[in-house]
């Protein structure tokens, strides 16, 4: 199975087959760690009912219910695992005698629970991630694996870990918004991987995008009434929907300005921005609702010099009050500079030669100014310091670009 | 996570010694040191690559102007503690952890169980990811 089907819809019984499979994946593995408190055995359990499911149901027809057809198979591969432990260590005992959950399952929804579980506090970002992907996504250890750039055995060995680390969790929701903020950003941070990579070898990579907004849906379906959800779901979209203008033909990093507006995906927008609006409108204000409100105008509108930029300036603002970021400022003082002039801007930079000393955003940022100043020299000089800086090789392809055709 | 080099050159380090003249205890000691080591990132969920070069006798040099025939030179002909030995790639969370790891194998025992204190040069890789903002 390639990531790619993640958007793939039906095209035969195969695929539809596959797709259910994906879809019920986490509910099944969610029902089954509630049941059995054990992530890493009922984890085999459910690969082991999956596959059942892959060869018989072809065969035999699909049952009737699927997801208790599959809850049940793995529960009882789990009791005859536990089986046989037992015969060598005792203790299991108490485990085996748990009744299977029988008859029509629960129908509250366990991917929420899993998702959290996934994204618990006590694994690092990496971790969460990667037994996000295979837990509730459903990716196989080979495409996260080939996502990440590092070999099977590496990524199989860091689920495995994150798994046994979870050992004893509690498998109950924990509606502590600290728990949800954990969840969006492991989430953000897949879609980010996905979104900033670009063409060429990694080209699958973006494939990490449509499997982030999946996922954000999902947890939407869930909690409908919570703005940074939302937020978030809208932030994604609006951002993914520029994907096919933001590189050119070789992988070269486009600039927002200079896109191709007719490559953004317009239903993606139109679906973005309502979203947006409703987030905007659910108090408490998150960074992603701020976020969001910003994708939305600057994709709201046909041509760059349209942009709204002193309601952006405003938001910004807004963004910078509640996050205290430093980046947030960088992106205020251009912002800033677009409404009151390249000065205006310059002079927010000020203040963070000390928070930002030396990293290449901040060079980056002045070479812009300096350029809409029509100071091209001191342009490219920062244009220079910034491409010494950064770790990205696109990134660093642009800025050298950049001097270049200023000097 | 990000990607480090680990490269470990032809320097012995504190041991003037050349490696084949080593104890076979010192020599089997220094092996399992970094074998286990290695073992270590594995289970971590860390390592991406390790590999050892073969010996500069086999080594060449390439040049070229692209039209007409390559320029073979066996070499390179730099001072042997500079050349390169092997490397280790790392797939890490931050910049100390791969400073931790470089530590650890620049400690590697040499004649007697002393630390050689081998110099481990750590390169951060170049990403293919990279992102604009709102330019």
């Amino acid at each position: 199975m390639a990531i790619s089907t993640t958007s793939d819809h039906a095209d035969g019984p195969g695929h539809e087959l596959e797709d259910l499979l994906r879809e019920l994946t986490p509910q099944v593995l969610g029902a089954v760690v509630r049941w059995s408190g054990d992530f890493a055995a009922a984890e085999d359990a459910v690969q082991e009912a999956l596959l059942a499911a892959a060869t018989t149901w072809p065969r035999d027809g699909r049952p009737d219910s699927p997801k208790s057809w599959l809850i049940q198979t793995a529960s009882r591969r789990l009791i005859d695992e536990v089986r046989q432990q037992q015969a060598r260590r005792r203790r299991e005992e108490r485990a085996a005698l748990r009744e299977v959950p029988l008859g029509e399952v629960e129908e509250h929804d366990d991917t929420l629970r899993l998702l959290f579980l996934c994204c618990h506090p006590a694994l690092t970002p990496a971790s969460a991630i990667a037994l996000t992907l295979r837990a509730v996504g459903g990716l196989t250890t080979a495409e996260i694996a080939t996502a990440y750039l590092v070999p099977e055995a590496t990524m199989a060995q860091r689920i495995s870990r994150a798994k046994s680390k979870l050992k004893g969790a509690s498998f109950e929701l924990d509606t502590d918004p600290d728990r949800l903020r954990n969840v969006l950003h492991v989430l953000y941070l897949i879609f980010n991987e996905g979104y900033t990579s670009t063409s060429g070898p990694e080209l699958h990579r973006s494939d990490l995008s449509s499997e982030a907004i999946r996922l954000t849906r999902a947890v939407r379906a869930q909690l409908p009434d919570d703005g940074q959800v939302t937020g978030l779901l809208a932030l994604m979209l609006l951002t993914d929907a520029r994907r096919a203008a933001r590189t050119g033909k070789t992988g070269e990093l486009i600039p927002l300005a200079e896109q191709d507006r007719s490559l953004w995906d317009r239903d993606q927008i139109t679906e973005g921005v309502a979203l947006a609006v409703e987030a905007f409108e659910t108090p408490p204000l998150g960074e992603y609702q701020i976020q969001a409100a910003i994708a939305a105008l600057h994709d709201e509108v046909d041509r760059a010099e349209d942009t709204d930029w002193p309601q952006i300036l405003g938001l910004y603002g807004l963004l910078e009050d509640l996050s205290g970021n430093p980046m947030v400022k960088l992106n205020r003082a251009i912002a800033a500079a677009m409404v009151d002039g390249p000065d205006a801007g310059l002079k927010l930079l000020e203040p963070l030669d000390e928070e930002l000393a030396g990293h290449y955003r901040l060079d980056a940022t002045r070479g812009h100014l300096y350029e809409m100043r029509g100071d091209n020299e001191t342009a490219a000089e920062h244009f220079r310091a910034a491409a010494r800086g950064t770790t990205s090789l696109p990134e660093r392809d642009y800025l050298m670009t950049k001097a270049a055709s200023l000097s | 996570m990000t990607k480090f080099m680990l490269l470990m050159n032809m320097d012995g380090g504190n041991c003037d010694t050349p490696m084949l003249e080593w104890d076979k205890a010192d020599m089997d000691a220094h092996m399992k040191y970094l074998g286990d080591h290695v073992e270590r990132l594995r289970q971590s969920g860390e390592l991406v690559e390790v590999n050892a070069l073969s010996w500069p006798k086999h080594a060449k040099v390439v040049r070229s102007t692209g039209v007409s025939a390559p320029v073979l030179t066996d070499g390179p002909y730099a001072e042997s503690k500079e050349i390169l030995a092997g490397y280790t790639m790392v797939d890490v969370e931050s910049e100390e952890r791969a400073l931790e790891i470089a530590a650890e194998q620049s400690a590697a025992p040499g004649p007697g169980g002393v630390p050689l204190e081998q110099p481990i040069e750590v390169r951060r890789l170049m990403e293919s990811d990279g992102d604009l903002h709102d330019f």
